[in-house]
Order: structure tokens, then sequence, then C-alpha cells
């Protein structure tokens, strides 16, 4: 008896249409992120997470209509993240129907935003992100604007303050490893999850089943985070979560 | 027949109110109207959070709880508690002071501390339901579990499921027309629609 390894596909949302497409069959419409979650969650996804792309305040409105048919047709745990900058934005989200919602910039510039949230929604609730780059061995560094701009701030302490504010778990993506499929950065995920108590999700890279396992057996990771291999429908879910027992994990049958 | 579904500010209201609908429960009343409550088929409390915010919460709102009372302790309607709402039962929590829960089942809600230290808290994701012979309403499997503390009841013949995060964790806790989950139904795709299911047709 022991927690299963979640397997969380992540859907890029924009604007209340999917980005990145899945290419699963029988979808009527493949860029609605409703009809997406629910092939996961037929799929038995562990968990399902939205990341909102949407850069204008129209599009946020239509996340939360998204969220809203999604809650009700979906039965497993929706995180939603991007552009969450206050208690406020969180609670829209979580009355609209998400579980969890994942904070990313705010986080880095006003960490206290993962207190506010955890104090009035509670710690099981708050996902904090971790976008790190490597910038020398051994050490990386918290990067913004999609990798594209460093802060000098030393992931491995922010992950661990990030904790002590009272986020339920980080997300951890390697801005290196994304959207490369090469791999997550298993010293990165590693490092970080064996220095906190909280679960880490390992994030960014993945390209085949075999990153999915190196994640949680090198990098020690509690979930696993995938898109493309998902969406492309280079593997299933159930396949997924057949490497992960293959390889000696706990996973759903 | 009426479901009331006890809205306290404290639950993932929506959510358990979806999962019902789907399992076929079509008059769900949110609420937190005595009066309401006192004339439910069936009453539903969820909770996340923390087991002192949703105890305050339940408490504020005047003749709620005895209302719960009348209801499911002399009246003995079938009474659902998921995650805090399940905690609640017990007879107080420890998280953030020592909080009174409703104490229809005798018990503490404690951290849950696992001695092996690479053991993640929260206790969150999927893991398995072990039902107790003769246990009502619950069927063994896999249900989604999210929470950092756990209820240890006084009386073993109130454990209904177990399951395990390092130390042993109660899934489920019972007693005549009273169930309370550990795991989230509404979470737990199938596996947990189906309890709502056998809960809407539950005599208790």
């Amino acid at each position: 008896m022991s927690v299963r390894i979640r397997v969380i596909p992540c859907l890029d949302v924009r604007d209340g249409r999917v980005v990145k497409g899945v290419n699963f069959v029988d979808l009527i419409d493949a860029g609605d992120p409703v009809e997406q979650a629910r092939a996961y969650d037929a799929a038995g996804a562990d968990e399902l997470c939205f990341l909102d792309i949407s850069a204008s305040h129209e599009g946020r409105g239509t996340l939360l209509d998204v969220v809203r048919r999604t809650a009700e047709v979906c039965f497993m745990p929706l995180t939603v993240g991007g552009g969450v900058r206050s208690a406020e934005d969180a609670r829209a989200l979580l009355l609209a129907g998400a579980d969890k919602v994942a904070v990313n910039s705010a986080a880095v510039s006003r960490p206290e935003v993962v207190s506010d949230i955890a104090e009035k929604f509670g710690s099981q609730c708050i996902v904090a992100s971790v976008d790190a780059r490597q910038v020398e061995p051994g050490r990386w560094e918290i990067f913004t604007h999609g990798g594209r701009k460093a802060t000098g701030i030393d992931a491995l302490e922010h992950a661990i303050k990030l904790a002590e504010l009272g986020a339920g778990e980080l997300l951890v993506t390697s801005m290196d490893g994304d959207g490369t499929q090469n791999g997550y950065d298993l010293a990165l995920t590693r490092t970080i999850a064996d220095a906190v108590s909280v679960p880490v999700i390992a994030s960014g890279g993945v390209g085949n089943l075999d990153h999915l396992v190196a994640g949680v057996t090198q990098g020690h990771a509690s979930a696993v985070l995938a898109a493309s291999i998902f969406h492309f429908g280079k593997h299933t879910i159930a396949e997924a979560h057949e490497a992960l027992r293959a390889a000696g994990l706990p996973a759903r049958a | 027949m009426t479901l009331a579904l006890i809205d306290y500010g404290a639950g993932n209201l929506h959510s358990v109110a979806n999962a019902l609908k789907a399992a076929g429960a079509t008059d769900v009343a949110i609420t937190a109207d005595p009066d309401v409550v006192a004339k439910a088929d069936r009453v539903v409390l969820p909770g996340v959070g923390s087991f002192k915010a949703c105890a305050e919460g339940l408490n504020a709102i005047d003749g709620l709880v005895q209302a719960m009372e009348a209801r499911v302790l002399t009246d003995k309607v079938p009474f659902l508690g998921i995650c805090v709402g399940m905690q609640l039962l017990a007879t107080r929590g420890v998280e953030h002071g020592i909080t009174q829960g409703l104490g229809w089942i005798p018990g503490e809600v404690r951290l849950l501390e696992p001695a092996d230290a690479s053991i993640k808290i929260p206790h969150m994701g999927w893991n398995d339901v072990i039902v107790a012979p003769g246990a009502p309403l619950v069927a063994g499997g896999e249900g989604y579990f999210l929470h950092s503390y756990h209820f240890v009841p006084e009386d073993e013949a109130h454990v209904l499921a177990r399951t395990a995060h390092g130390v042993p964790v109660v899934a489920a806790v019972g007693r005549d027309n009273i169930v309370g989950a550990q795991f989230h139904p509404e979470k737990s795709q199938k596996f947990g629609l189906d309890l709502l299911t056998r809960f809407l047709d539950w005599q208790g």
C-alpha cells in the first residue's frame, strides 16, 4: 500500500482554446479544452493541469468558463496555472472548479502570495512553480519570461522558501529541458525533492516513457508531468502507468 | 429525494455537487439553511483546508449543527462526510490548536507523521482503499487522497476502510447511518462516482 506516482498531462490553454493540441481520435473539437480533459479523464490520467497562457483580460474570463465546464465533466483533480497573482485570482479559479492553483512568476516577485493563498484556502490547493536553469554544475537559478530572464535567485533556496511559506507541492520545471524531449533535469529535480518535505512534480523535457520513470527513480519526484508525448499520441496514460509499474514503482492499474 | 450539501464557506462545494449529479442525484440543495437541512433525505458535508477553519465555519452558522444533529443523529438520514468533512466527525482536531469537532465518532484528528522522512506530506494522490469486513457503502479500490492530518478513532469498530502512507491511515469511518471518507470520491473517477451512487441508494 503506497501512494501512486501521479501521471499528469498538461494542456496549454490560450483564450479558452488548447494551443498544443491532442490528437485523440473521436474528438469533435480538438481545440476545446473540455473535450480533451474528458478524454484524459476517460484515459485514467491521475490529475490534469491547465496552463493558461492568455495575455488578455478577456482570456482570463474565458478560462474561468473553461474551468467551470471542465469541472462538470471531469472527476479527477484539476490544477490551473498561469497568471495567478493574488489570493483573489486563486479564489476565482477555485470557485470555478479548480482543485489546485499553480503560482508561477508572482511567487518569484512576491513569494508571500503563496502564504496568502495557503492561509485562506489551505496548503493542499497551492502548487508553487520553480522554473529553473542550470548556471553552473550543481547550481540552478530561477528564470522568468519562459526561461529568458535570469533573476539571480538560487533555485534550491527559493524552493525551500516556497515550501516553508505553505505550498502543498512544488512543480519543478527545467527551462533548459522544456520542449527538448531530452528528459527532465534529474539533478535539479532530485536536489529539490530531497530538500523539501512536500511532493515534487517533475516537469520539462519529457520525450519518452523512460524519462517519466527516471523522474521518479533518479529525480525522486512524486509526480510526473508531460505534454507532447501524450498530446501527439506517442504514448497513452496507460502506457505511462505500465512503464512505472514495470520499473517497480507504484502506479494505478 | 432532497440532498443537502452543506455550504459553510470551506468546501470544494461545486466539485462535490457536480459529482453527485453525475452519480445520479437529481435534487442537490447547496445550503446552509437549518430549515432545508431539517427536511433533507441525505446530508453531505464536504471540506478542504484546515480542521480549525472548517469547524469554525460550521459553528458560525446559527442553528446549522443543531439541524444536522437532529436530522442525522435523531432522524437517522444517511450522512456522508468528505475529507475535512469526514474529519469533523471526530471529537477534536489538533491542527492549529485544539478544536472541537462534531463528536459523532469518538476520535482525534492528528498530523500524519511517518517515521521515514522521505515520505512526503501532504499525502497526495491515489492510494488503496482496503475495506474492513462487513463495512457498508465503501468498496475496495483506489481513491484520491489529499491531506496532512488523519482521523484516529477511539473505537476500531468505526473504521470502515484503511490505507497507508508511511503509517496506517484510516480511509473511511462510520457507524449506523453515518459514513466519512478521507479520500475524495468527487475526484476519484469511477471508483468515487460509484460510491456516491451507492450513497444515494443507501438506506443507512
